[in-house]
């Protein structure tokens, strides 16, 4: 079996946003995005002792390498990095197609996914990827295991939770509630610089430079600013009438 | 009056000297080992993979991997934090020709330069004294040189493992053959979580501890092999803020008295420092000798203090805050080195060394020089296959012969005559400086830091209140050092938790990270220390006044991008 | 502009998001609102969808969608908006809406903003609200082209029947369904298992800090968070002095959470804490220190003294919500 694990490389410590550019800045120390550690994780788990290969796929500047090291650190076997200075600013529509072109070569039987990128917030690019792959997808796995050519996901919706099974060759995103990444042994970072990684261009991939990058996007940042006010602040003195008054306020909300 | 030192925590450094553990085949083996990823354990990486480039036979012989570099921090620079105005001569000797200074990522040699006599609203400008002038020192960031050095090591061949702490020396028959990595994956109570990692055993032929202030194996192995010098090392305490600032600051600027105090009973000995960093940046910073008395004493509410004063307020007008750190800065000079810089297998460099020109607010020159040398004294044994005891003993002569030894010769009584008041102390400082030395003044015991019998005087009272635009509380700030410590692992900090008030008032207001707090009355007149782990920036203050600062897990304390 | 909004239901119930969503679409005053509703029971739902602003209701009842799984809704949607003829299409944030919007996008490469809290017409353009940075900054964001997609956070807007709202025209539609929008199969389904809501789950959260006092007193938090139906948080500093567990802890070293309503007993407010829950609904703080930093960013504060306020508060609400 192959699997596939996507990962990000994010910024460390406080984001903060170009105002020139209006992207996110990467230009400093970066890390593997948390959650996708997670996703490195259950491929692992999957692993095990077989001769399963896990490939960890990024899509990022060049410094990713340093996130997919981790990955390879942790354990993975191989990393493509997808990395061309055309590629900068693409959003959901073009990092989709970026990653589906890189995927579609590895013809990996599963691609993971973490549950969100702890610097944009998203939480969808899988369904994206998934349908441009033309592969079934599951989202917010808290249990998964692979058997006779399907996969078999237990998830937390916001009704309950839900088991599916999909056939391979499919698209899972994972929850962080599934596992507890491993930290990657001294012995796993001393090889991690052998294994093979791959750096591939847009060129690499067959996709034209005006469908990648913000030429190949469909959404845009108009301005940035600064967040109001909590509109309404009220500060009360907690005299007798407290309670009554929270709770009045709490109605008036129509959080109670 | 309470000392301290009275209160010894419950720590002994023979606790982390053992015999490799692992299986013999499970070990790693390196040739040289080096700890800590900074300006002396970078440079020292650097020249290794400079000779072993000169002479690939040397490093060949010594497998895989010939040089690997341990850091605990999550990155190299992550725990680099300086003022820097850095002497350029050990950079420039490191890389000869095959890197310019203006090639390194430096901010440019120092514009100009000013002192300032402070009062609580004055500002009284001083020819700079003969250690304080810094024409032709270059301003840096200490955390991204790191980083930069980083790669040229990596470049040069050295394998640089972040996230590792470096928990206990290995020793066999007497030599140090190696280190034990810290464990990961333990739970506060020290049980062993889902993802439990255990350390490793590194051997090598070679160690090179390079740890910085307060090594924590650079303490056991002075212990182990007895290396302790003449004088007790003492340190002081900086913490800086880096200020993105609306114009731009045309010069370096230190600043003397206000707000510490200058009465002699207080021994509030230290200043600021105020750099340039390029044309939108300024770094600001206090740094104080921790043999102050007073337990009242803060030094990042005296920095917080500091930037109220009317001539630093004008600097950082319309500016905002971007990074924060603290560390100590061993200062006891000549006296406190080391009475040998090896033991069999093992050499020591930088300021774990305590190699500090403390009048000149310099040593990342020294670390860097030290660490070439180190590196080279390795290089030498390591081509000969010597391993008798004295096989690194060319170490300490070569530093005997360099720069390194003569400046801090030239200043070695510096620290002391502060002790008899700052004013009185300062006339000393410069009829030493002015006279190369020459002047004696009999030497003064240096006592521990910790020995410093305690005042309580209700100077907190004074420290401005947190605006969160110029001034700040200590959690802001250690948010803005990027530490994100996971909090559910064992406590790495040593302290005997029940101690006289003053004792537990000293390390809550001496910890610019808040990692004390003053707990309950325990009735006898002792209080209990409550301690929040997870906070620490691994500064080393505490070390200095009464506890012991060990390891956290590899990848903990601050990330630092800036300072 | 010509709208159409994913209507997203459990059972035989509209999610109030999702019909918060369709009332802002419906307010825009640009065009008329479509609303796609997929599933069983999705043609007897198409009245209700009237009266918070649909003009047009497409049904979908085939048998494809009659599990909660998002590919097969993307067939569906991908038709409306082709027969339709939609330019704009919005959803409510969920499990399922998030990602049949994300399948959406790239079936019609088309853009999708995310997490917006907020959309307003500018000159004819649609322009979104979306915080970002842990709600530190706030874009502005548009499309470069149609159709375009917007993908709102949870609560954004409440659900109020809108003006002029009525019996809608109501179109059946069945879709022709790619091989892999119908592979997943849904073998089994279980309600909530458990005895409340976990933090990261929780429309409200009470959470405690030190200035309850002691380990005994977090069941003043405890019973007003069962009073609410919520779930108990707690500062790093409680569960650093072992008042409470480290899987209750919020903030920077611990969990993110955004409920609806954050209420804060005794939390000074530091950064650590403030950035795992500054992106709240609504923040109400009771603290009996004045200048606590927490107040900065509450939208209700009261200054006093916590043991007092919340015995007779969590009353209250008990006796409010019968």
């Amino acid at each position: 079996m192959k699997i596939a694990v996507c990962v990000k490389h994010v910024p460390e410590g406080p984001g903060r946003i170009d105002p020139s550019t209006k992207r996110l800045d990467r230009s400093g120390e970066g890390a593997l995005n948390h959650f996708d550690a997670n996703a490195v994780e259950e491929a692992l788990r999957l692993k095990g002792d077989s001769n399963t290969e896990v490939v960890a796929v990024s899509l990022g500047p060049q410094k990713a390498l340093d996130s997919l090291r981790k990955a390879l650190a942790m354990g993975a076997d191989r990393a493509v990095l997808v990395s061309d200075d055309a590629a900068g600013g693409s959003d959901l529509v073009a990092t989709s197609r970026l990653l589906a072109a890189a995927l579609e070569k590895e013809e990996a039987d599963l691609v993971l996914f973490g549950q969100q990128a702890s610097d944009a917030d998203g939480a969808v690019l899988w369904a994206a990827v998934a349908e441009r792959l033309r592969r079934p997808v599951v989202s917010q796995a808290m249990e998964l295991s692979v058997e006779g050519g399907s996969v078999r996901v237990k998830r937390q919706t916001e009704f309950g939770y839900d088991t599916l099974e999909a056939p391979l060759p499919a698209v899972v995103a994972v929850s962080d509630a599934i596992n507890e990444p491993r930290y990657p042994s001294l012995k796993g970072i001393m090889g991690a610089k052998k294994k093979p990684q791959d750096v591939l261009s847009l060129g690499d991939l067959g996709v034209d430079a005006g469908e990648a990058g913000e030429a190949g996007s469909r959404t845009t940042v108009l301005a940035l600013g600064d967040p109001p006010a909590r509109a309404d602040a009220r500060k009360i003195e907690g005299d007798g009438n407290a309670a009554q008054a929270i709770v009045d306020f709490l109605a008036e909300k129509r959080l109670v | 009056m309470s000392r301290p030192s009275n209160f010894p925590p419950p720590f002994s450094t023979a606790g982390y000297v053992t015999e490799p553990t692992d299986p013999a085949d499970e070990r790693i083996e390196v040739g040289v080992l080096v700890v800590g990823a900074g300006p002396a354990g970078l440079a020292c990486a650097i020249r290794l993979g400079q000779l072993f480039e000169e002479h690939p036979d040397v490093a060949e012989r010594l497998g895989d991997v010939p040089v690997a570099l341990l850091e605990k921090g999550k990155q190299p620079g992550s725990h680099l934090l300086s003022g820097a105005v850095v002497d350029p001569r050990a950079l420039r000797r490191l890389f000869g020709d095959r890197l310019r200074m203006d090639e390194l990522p430096s901010f440019g040699p120092v514009p100009a330069e000013s002192v300032y006599v402070l009062t609580r609203s004055a500002a009284l400008p001083i020819p700079p004294p003969p250690p304080m002038r810094n024409h032709g020192n270059w301003i840096f960031s200490l955390s991204q040189l790191g980083r930069f050095l980083a790669e040229r090591a990596e470049e040069a061949g050295a394998m640089i493992l972040p996230e590792t702490a470096a928990q206990k020396l290995l020793v066999s028959h007497g030599r140090v053959v190696g280190v034990r990595t810290g464990d990961k994956g333990r739970s506060r109570e020290g049980g062993e979580l889902g993802n439990f990692e255990a350390g490793s055993d590194i051997v090598a032929k070679v160690t090179v501890l390079a740890e910085g202030t307060q090594g924590h194996l650079t303490g056991v192995a002075l212990d182990r092999f007895a290396l302790h010098g003449e004088d007790p090392q003492v340190w002081e305490l900086g913490v800086k803020e880096v200020w993105k600032v609306a114009k731009p600051l045309d010069r370096v600027i230190h600043t003397m008295g206000w707000p510490l105090r200058t009465g002699k009973r207080y021994r509030e000995f230290g200043g600021s420092f105020i750099y340039p960093m390029g044309k939108n940046m300024v770094t600001i910073g206090l740094v104080v000798g921790l043999d102050y008395r007073d337990a009242s004493l803060s030094v990042h509410d005296l920095l917080q203090e500091l930037k109220t004063h009317p001539k630093i307020r004008r600097i950082l007008a319309g500016g905002e805050r971007v990074a924060w750190g603290a560390k100590t800065i061993p200062s006891g000079g000549f006296h406190s080195l080391p009475s040998r810089l090896h033991a069999p297998g093992l050499l020591l460099c930088g300021d774990g060394a305590g190699m500090v020109n403390i009048p000149r607010l310099k040593g990342v020159h020294y670390a860097i020089e030290s660490g070439r040398l180190a590196a080279e004294a390795a290089f030498r044994a390591l081509q000969r296959g010597e391993t008798p005891a004295s096989a690194l003993s060319s170490y300490d002569d070569a530093v005997r012969d360099s720069y390194i030894w003569e400046d801090l010769y030239e200043v070695r009584n510096m620290r002391q005559v502060f002790g008899r008041g700052f004013f009185v102390g300062g006339a000393l400082a410069s009829a030493m400086t002015m006279s190369k030395g020459r002047v004696e003044l009999g030497k003064m015991r240096a006592e521990p830091d910790a020995d410093q019998p305690l005042l309580v005087t209700d100077r907190d009272a004074g420290y401005p209140a947190p605006d969160g635009q110029l001034t700040f509380d200590k959690l802001s700030s250690v948010f803005a050092s990027g530490n994100k410590t996971r909090d559910d692992q064992p406590n790495h900090i040593r302290i005997e938790r029940r101690v006289p008030r003053e004792v537990a008032q000293l390390w809550a207001h001496m910890c610019p990270a808040q990692v004390y707090e003053v707990g309950a009355e325990e009735g006898d007149g002792t209080v209990l220390v409550d301690v929040a782990p997870s906070n620490c920036v691994q500064c080393g203050a505490i070390t200095a006044k009464g506890g012991r600062l060990t390891p956290p897990e590899g990848g903990s304390g601050p990330e630092y991008t800036l300072t | 502009m010509s709208t159409l909004v994913f209507l997203e239901h459990h059972g035989n119930e509209l999610q109030q998001g999702a019909l918060g969503v369709l009332g802002k679409a419906a307010s825009l005053g640009d065009g008329e609102v479509g609303a796609v509703i997929a599933g069983e029971g999705a043609r007897a739902l198409a009245a209700e969808a009237g009266t918070f602003g649909a003009a047009k209701v497409w049904a979908c009842e085939d048998a494809e969608v009659a599990q909660p799984l998002p590919q097969p809704r993307v067939d569906v949607l991908a038709q409306v908006v082709e027969e339709g003829g939609y330019d704009t299409v919005l959803f409510a944030n969920s499990v399922l809406a998030a990602d049949v919007a994300a399948g959406l996008a790239a079936r019609l490469d088309a853009g999708l903003n995310w997490d917006l809290t907020d959309v307003a017409l500018r000159g004819g353009d649609l322009v979104g609200k979306r915080p970002a940075l842990q709600d530190s900054v706030y874009a502005e964001v548009g499309w470069t082209s149609t159709p375009r997609l917007a993908l709102f956070r949870a609560g954004s807007f409440d659900a109020t029947a809108a003006a002029g709202g009525g019996q809608p025209e109501i179109a059946d539609i069945s879709a022709s369904y790619r091989e892999h929008s119908t592979a997943v199969q849904l073998e089994g389904q279980d309600a909530e298992e458990s005895s409340g809501p976990s933090i990261e789950d929780a429309d409200i959260i009470v959470a405690g800090g030190r200035g309850l006092g002691s380990s005994d007193n977090f069941t003043l938090a405890e019973e007003l968070a069962k009073a609410l139906g919520g779930a108990v948080g707690a500062t790093r500093a409680v569960v650093d002095a072992g008042w409470y567990p480290y899987s209750a802890q919020i903030g920077q070293t611990g969990k993110t959470v955004s409920p609806k309503l954050y209420v804060a007993l005794g939390v000074s407010g530091a950064i650590q804490h403030k950035v795992g829950m500054q992106s709240s609904g609504t923040i109400v703080a009771i603290n009996k220190d004045a200048n606590a930093p927490i107040f900065e960013f509450s939208d209700l504060g009261v200054v006093g003294d916590l043991h007092e306020i919340v015995p007779k508060l969590t009353e209250l609400v008990r006796q409010r919500r019968g």
